[in-house]
């Protein structure tokens, strides 16, 4: 039998931590408002310039990526886009997991399934966007930014 | 573990469906994310490769589907601002419903010109 407290006496406060859980929900709520703000001047741009400008999609190909990495501008705006939206996008459906998937193991499965694609796809940008060349050698010149025959 | 009877309504109306909204834009975005990257990691390959890809995109279908998912983000950033209101905004939770209608207003006008000049890359004329 366990004894309790006589009524009306203090409460006990437990020294030092009450929770063993940690702030990270709270830092994940933080992380999705002040990242979103930042990706919808980041992706707005990039749609922007991509999209809309010019001669939109159709002037996108090799030669176009190739001289906006030419400015370090769009490269760390890319790579801030890359890691921002990948852990932004992979917080929500880390949500939406924890949502609807009632099994342990389905959880847990889909879970990894998810930091998995995380790490990779944004090893793979980052890699990507600093070890790009834009003028390898031993291609046709007409599909090359015109700075390369330059 | 009890599990919810399917099918429900949570409450309905303006805050239900546009958290189902969110919810749904957010998905679809996220895995167009992970397509494009893994197709633009290819200019790390060759320019003929990255070119023979994005070429295959070039097409009414798939500008379809770019106004799509253009339409997709813009309802999810600024329906995002609106989340934010909510949470921020001393008043925000009284105005959720009426925020919603500014929402979809501002997504009709942003789409308006958005449409038209991408729809006018696909399809050639403009």
């Amino acid at each position: 039998m366990t004894t309790i407290a006589e009524p009306r006496s203090p409460r006990v406060r437990r020294s030092g931590r009450t929770s063993t859980r940690g702030n990270f929900e709270l830092y994940g709520w933080i992380f999705m408002r002040v990242s979103g703000v930042v990706l919808i001047v980041l992706i707005f741009g990039h749609l922007f310039v991509n999209l809309v400008q010019g001669e939109g999609i159709n002037a996108v190909d090799f030669g176009f990526v190739a001289g906006k990495w030419a400015s370090p501008l769009w490269q760390i705006w890319d790579l801030l886009m890359l890691w921002l939206a990948m852990i932004h996008g992979a917080n929500g459906v880390r949500t939406i997991i924890n949502d609807y998937a009632e099994r342990d193991g389905v959880r847990l499965a889909l879970k990894a399934a998810l930091v998995a694609s995380l790490v990779v796809v944004v090893v793979l940008g980052t890699l990507v966007i600093f070890t790009f060349d834009p003028c390898p050698p031993e291609s046709p010149a007409n599909l090359l930014p015109s700075f390369c025959s330059a | 573990m009890p599990t919810a009877p399917a099918g429900t309504l949570y409450r309905g109306r303006e805050g239900m469906w546009s958290w189902v909204a969110h919810r749904v834009t957010g998905v679809l975005i996220f895995f167009f994310l992970l397509v494009h990257v893994l197709d633009t990691a290819l200019v790390r390959v060759s320019p003929e490769a990255y070119n023979a890809v994005i070429g295959t995109y070039k097409n009414p279908i798939m500008g379809l589907g770019e106004a799509g998912l253009v339409a997709a983000i813009v309802f999810h950033a600024f329906n995002g601002v609106r989340i934010m209101l909510v949470d921020f905004w001393v008043k925000g939770p009284k105005y959720q419903r009426v925020m919603l209608y500014v929402v979809l207003g501002l997504f009709l006008v942003t789409m308006a010109g958005f449409l038209p000049r991408h729809l006018g890359h696909v399809f050639g004329g403009a």
